[in-house]
């Protein structure tokens, strides 16, 4: 009488199943300065299977379909969950989530297989994990948080209403997982642009009602080289955002607070 | 002469409260990270954080309440002057997250929303929609953030911590750690070492918890000498949904709000659940438990599904046990609130939640055993002397370990929306502590140390690193650890007996030897995960042989352990008088247990295998009752109790010094 003779069936399919194998191709990068090239292994098909997972079994037999001996693929990846934003990569030529990727769906899409890749806007580490610091530099720049006097107890916070919450949480849901940016005609190395998610962080401070004490200095990074102007309106970030995120309303915000902003500085104020 | 650095391992919420309070103190701190602190575990915590508030209190709740059922909860097995402490600044800290700006949920007039939680018939839960830990993290990742670009906090993510660093008399002088991308393994000295490096969920395989939650960092420290207390003690989550790569939480929330946990009164009953009537659903927990309804505390809740599952053969799915957690039922407000963890259901099982009832059993939660900690209890209020070096501390002088990888808060069983909270306080009353501590060290100490203590740490790891790269043996490690933890999960979690445990421990030593057999697929110097994973394979397994030796020595039912050969048989008789003798000889039973097994389990490292002994349990402030929620014959069970006890105990009320200090 204990949990596993009945658990989480992990190892439970059909004998239908059991034979059934699909295809992953794989671009590998071994340094940040090798050039990549592309491995394919053949995975054993289980019900429910995600990206990650996919990633877990070729980890445990690292072994091409040309019989060649490799490495495990290197990747990113936590809490399993969509709330960690880790597992960032480019799944048949769409950025998202590897977790929250089944493989039923993208089979049913591509029969002929898998392809991963690394997201192609940050410096490749190794083979699907990127160097993704950019982002949460622009964190700081665009100082993203709430300045308080101390950690002392003074009391709750401010009064806010139902309505400030539900557009306030949509925007502090963001992951950092960098789907925005990839997608993102505007980001890329020959450009300052800071990207959507920096943006919609700096409206979602300023709207706070401490946070907006630092209005003037988040308003004034994104007036400036790579701010707002940068943006080519593409709405492409929206489209992609696993959590759904309004960022071009953040944008469109953000367009029209810098132009205020812009205008009370003309007028000295 | 040089500055005093304090590093902090691990950026959870408790890693970040520590390191935030220790830069306002002005005290410079590296903090060390295997992920960006950003996607730490604390972003799965879904449900809240408790702390008695202004509408509980008019309803008759203070902190002295809240304390009481964290207590109970815990099977008393928690000392209890921190626990007093944490639940007396719970409303203080919910203000400082609200200040902080986390969006918690708001009633119609702008206050703050607060839901029910399980072991608890108070509202006492604050929240933000359903991912409440990920709110509370993203609003301490800024504020630490902001401590960075002014220079006081220093971050090392992608960094790996490898070991502590002793001086010749045994106190800690920094730590060894390896960078993840370019391999590089190095000293960092300090003055001061927290560690708040999670759970160890990944020693159960696949669990509720994050990839990193490998207990590695508490299986390096225990070798180093650090005691490891009541391992024995995992909550086992009653709902969370089944995976191939891991078993996703459901939060308690879902029930908070109203969802019903059932089965088809009928085995097998294969009919659409919307269209099975009321009258043919078996609302167990509601039906067993009238008091606390869906909302009993965890141990008990994941044991009826089980039970249900299990021994009843009333599962809704052929091919994998598991019962209806229905939320169709609620208002589209109440959906909207839950969000956060309906789409994830939505998402991985590919069924809308909200029409359709989700299927759910339970899985490994939460790890309340951990790394051992002291404390300064007050006498005046019976919380803790606030500022005493002794805090969090662990027998290692200069280490302190907060949040999950510590043992302090939770006793035999957590109570739901208590982890987020013991998280932030052990963070915000470590930082005084470790001030004091490095006002009474030298200046610089740990940085001026000899360089040779330094080159020496650093030596086994990489000799042990060269070792791991050159074995060529048969063993595969990411398939010894699905080994490991389909033992560890059959054998050491609900339903516990000491032939499956015996049997287990065996089998564990038998892993140690294959263990030695290990051989890496990747051996080059870059960005080499297999390495760090096999790494702390050898922590899980160490960890494993705790937990489990733990729970085999342990012949009584505590919380989430629970070991049916020795659970006292409920009162059941007609006859009041029958009932009356036997309701005295449960008590009896129940007095000889408590003096046996009241009692910290703390495990001492040996290379030969951990060496375990007992330790008391300071139950000052609450005496130890039966915990009798649900319980048959709990009425009579309670006023025999007191009658047996009434020599003893003066009914104790809430110290008048103990207010809100």
């Amino acid at each position: 009488m204990t949990v596993s003779d009945h658990s989480h069936g992990s190892t439970a399919h059909s004998d239908a199943d059991h034979a059934r194998t699909f295809t992953v191709r794989v671009l590998r990068q071994e340094t940040p300065h090798g050039g990549g090239h592309w491995e394919t292994f053949s995975v054993a098909y289980e019900e429910g299977m995600n990206v990650t997972t996919v990633l877990q079994r070729i980890a445990a037999r690292p072994v091409t379909t040309d019989h060649h001996a490799t490495t495990p693929v290197a990747f990113d990846a936590s809490c399993l969950e969509e709330v960690c934003g880790s597992c960032t990569m480019v799944i048949n030529d769409r950025v998202r989530q590897a977790c929250s990727t089944l493989i039923d769906a993208l089979l049913a899409e591509s029969p002929g297989g898998i392809e991963l890749r690394p997201m192609t806007k940050f410096p490749v580490v190794r083979d699907l994990v990127v160097d993704r610091r950019k982002m949460f530099e622009s964190l700081k720049r665009v100082k993203a948080w709430v300045h308080v006097d101390g950690y002392q107890d003074r009391g709750p916070g401010p009064r806010i209403f139902p309505r400030e919450q539900d557009s306030a949480y949509p925007l502090s849901r963001c992951m950092t997982c960098g789907c925005c940016v990839e997608a993102c005609p505007q980001f890329n190395d020959r450009s300052a642009f800071i990207g959507p998610a920096a943006i919609s962080q700096a409206i979602l401070f300023n709207e706070h009602p401490t946070g907006r004490a630092d209005r003037d200095a988040r308003l004034e990074v994104l007036s400036g080289v790579g701010g707002i102007v940068d943006c080519g309106n593409s709405q492409n970030c929206v489209k992609v955002c696993p959590k759904e995120i309004p960022l071009t309303d953040s944008i469109a915000k953000a367009g029209r607070d810098t132009t205020l902003y812009k205008l009370r500085q003309w007028f000295g104020r | 002469m040089a500055r005093q650095h304090v590093v902090v391992v691990g950026g959870g919420l408790a890693g970040l409260a520590a390191a935030m309070k220790l830069a306002e103190a002005g005290i410079h701190v590296y903090l060390i990270s295997m992920v960006p602190v950003k996607r730490s575990h604390s972003v799965c915590a879904q449900g809240g954080i408790n702390a008695v508030n202004d509408v509980t209190r008019q309803q008759g709740d203070n902190e002295w309440l809240h304390f009481d059922d964290s207590v109970y909860g815990g099977d008393f097995l928690q000392h209890q002057p921190p626990v007093k402490e944490m639940c007396d600044w719970g409303p203080r800290i919910i203000d400082l997250m609200d200040r902080l700006g986390v969006p918690f949920n708001r009633s119609p007039e702008g206050f703050r929303d607060q839901r029910r939680f399980g072991g608890t018939l108070f509202k006492r839960t604050a929240f933000a929609g359903a991912t409440t830990g990920q709110q509370m993290l993203y609003t301490l990742d800024e504020q630490v953030r902001r401590w960075e670009s002014e220079g006081l906090v220093e971050k090392f993510e992608y960094w790996e911590f490898l070991g502590l660093i002793l001086d010749g008399r045994g106190e800690c002088r920094g730590v060894v750690a390896q960078d993840m991308f370019g391999m590089d393994i190095r000293p960092l000295a300090a003055d001061a070492v927290v560690l708040a490096t999670g759970g160890c969920g990944l020693v159960f395989g696949k669990s509720t918890m994050s990839l990193i939650c490998t207990g590695g960092a508490a299986g390096r420290a225990f070798r180093a000498g650090a005691k490891y207390a009541n391992g024995e003690f995992v909550q086992v989550h009653p709902t969370a949904i089944p995976g191939t790569d891991k078993l996703r939480l459901m939060s308690e929330s879902a029930r908070g709000e109203g969802g019903r946990v059932w089965v088809p009164r009928k085995p097998g009953d294969t009919r659409d659940p919307g269209s099975i009537p009321a009258g043919e659903r078996y609302y167990f927990l509601e039906e067993r438990y009238p008091k606390y309804g869906n909302l009993v505390p965890r141990d008990i809740a994941t044991r009826e599904i089980f039970d249900v599952c299990i021994n009843k053969g009333l599962s809704v799915d052929p091919k994998t046990p598991c019962v209806y957690l229905d939320v169709t039922e609620l208002t589209s407000e109440a959906h909207k609130k839950l969000w956060g963890i309906l789409e994830i259901y939505h998402k991985f099982q590919g069924v809308d939640p909200r029409t359709t009832p989700m299927k759910i059993f339970p899985a490994v939660h939460y790890s309340m055993g951990g790394l051992w900690v002291d404390y300064e209890k007050n006498e005046a209020t019976g919380g803790l002397v606030l500022g005493s070096p002794r805090n969090q501390q662990s027998n290692v002088p200069g280490v302190y370990v907060l949040g999950e990888a510590d043992y302090q808060y939770h006793g035999a069983n957590r109570l739901g929306a208590n982890s987020l909270l013991s998280c932030v306080f052990a963070g915000l009353i470590v930082a005084p502590s470790i001030e004091n501590r490095l006002k009474s060290l030298p200046k610089g100490a740990a940085a001026e140390s000899p360089v040779s203590l330094f080159d020496q740490a650093v030596l086994p790891h990489k000799q042990r690193m060269k070792e791991l790269m050159d074995n060529k043996g048969s063993e595969n490690p990411y398939l010894l650890h699905s080994e490991l933890g389909e033992w560890m999960t059959r054998c050491v979690t609900v339903v516990r007996n000491n032939k499956d445990l015996k049997a287990c421990l065996e089998k564990i030593g038998e892993f140690e030897e294959r263990y030695k057999r290990i051989a890496l697929s990747d051996t080059s110097n870059w960005t080499n995960q297999n390495l760090s994973f096999t790494r702390a394979l050898e922590d899980m397994i160490l960890l494993a042989r705790v937990i489990t030796q733990g729970a085999l020595q342990r012949d009584e039912c505590r919380g989430a352990h629970y070991k049916p050969e020795f659970s006292i048989p409920s009162p059941d008789a007609d006859d009041p008088a029958k009932l009356k003798a036997q309701a005295e000889k449960w008590c009896q039973a129940f007095k000889t247990q408590t003096d046996k097994w009241l009692k910290t389990t703390i495990a001492d490292y040996s290379p030969a295998g951990p060496k375990l002994s007992y330790e008391a349990v300071d139950t000052s402030l609450i005496r130890p009752r039966p915990r009798t929620y649900g319980l048959k014959g709990a009425e009579i069970i309670e006023k025999t109790w007191k009658d047996m006890t009434k020599p003893f105990s003066s009914p104790r009320t809430e110290p008048v010094a103990a207010g809100r200090g």
